[in-house]
């Protein structure tokens, strides 16, 4: 029986515009790097539990671009794009990260760098995600907390409620 | 958009390399600044610097002993920080939690590794 639970992600500020999230994995790096470049796979994990992943395109070459969509649990949508910048399968991955949901989702596009290492079998993951600036960075953790969720969803309904 | 400025809350305090470092050093025990100056490898200014704007947000208390101060670690005003980016790891925990059962998958059907 394989052992699912390979640990627990730990987030770490390492600079004021910069998110540390490092994970390990009980598996290989090459299917650790599988799970995270393929479409299909991602489609299972990248929402987490906070929805179902509706669409997810990657074209995975220097310069192709990337784009994920999700349902979240409230009814909308979510989603994140981007373009790959280096790819070195299947060490080290970096790619930029705009959230749709803001005005000038580019300008405030993060820049993701994931490393993967392989002990016995075991992967180490990596991901150093960098923004312009504090601000940006904030509004990226921000925006993963249950109250921001919330606060968009009622805001939404806000808007949805004039239009109707 | 301006920020506060860097001694205003904790958040910001933390932000610093070397006053994190500070802190760790503090978490040990509590010290003297010339400690300090020795393990940081930093002049006494700077680390003074350090233990002002730590202070300020109270993040670090001193007493007098002798002659000599002694800076020690108060961890309430990291609370905050810490309660701010558990959602946000709980987002990825949740999300790694599910790559291990693509994990699980893939390692059984993985006969022919690419690596």
């Amino acid at each position: 029986m394989t052992q699912t639970t390979s640990g627990t992600a730990t987030v770490t500020l390492p600079a004021d515009n910069q998110i540390l999230i490092t994970r390990e994995f009980n598996a290989p790096r090459h299917l650790v790097w599988r799970a995270y470049t393929t479409p299909d796979l991602v489609k299972r994990w990248w929402a987490g539990e906070k929805g179902t992943v509706t669409s997810a395109e990657i074209d995975l070459r220097v310069g192709g671009r990337w784009r994920y969509v999700m349902t979240a649990n409230g009814g909308f949508e979510v989603a994140f794009h981007g373009e790959f910048r280096t790819i070195e399968e299947p060490g080290l991955l970096v790619n930029t990260e705009a959230y749709e949901g803001i005005p000038d989702p580019d300008g405030h596009a993060g820049l993701v760098t994931v490393t993967l290492t392989e002990t016995d079998g075991r992967t180490h993951l990596e991901m150093l995600c960098e923004y312009n600036d504090k601000t940006d960075r904030d509004a990226v953790i921000e925006s993963g907390m249950e109250g921001g969720m919330q606060e968009s969803m009622d805001a939404l309904e806000k808007v949805a409620v004039s239009l109707g | 958009m301006a920020r506060a400025a860097t001694t205003t809350d904790a958040f910001n305090a933390v932000a610093e390399p070397r006053r994190r470092q500070i802190l760790d050093l503090l978490a040990q025990r509590e010290r003297p600044v010339n400690d300090l100056v020795e393990l940081l490898g930093l002049a006494q200014p700077q680390v003074s610097k350090h233990l002002r704007v730590l202070r300020e947000v109270d993040l670090v208390r001193v007493r007098d002993e002798g002659r000599q101060r002694m800076y020690r670690l108060n961890a309430e005003p990291l609370k905050p920080i810490h309660e701010w980016l558990r959602k946000y790891e709980q987002n990825w925990n949740e999300r790694f939690a599910l790559m291990d059962d693509v994990l699980d998958e893939l390692k059984e059907n993985d006969d022919d590794p690419d690596d």
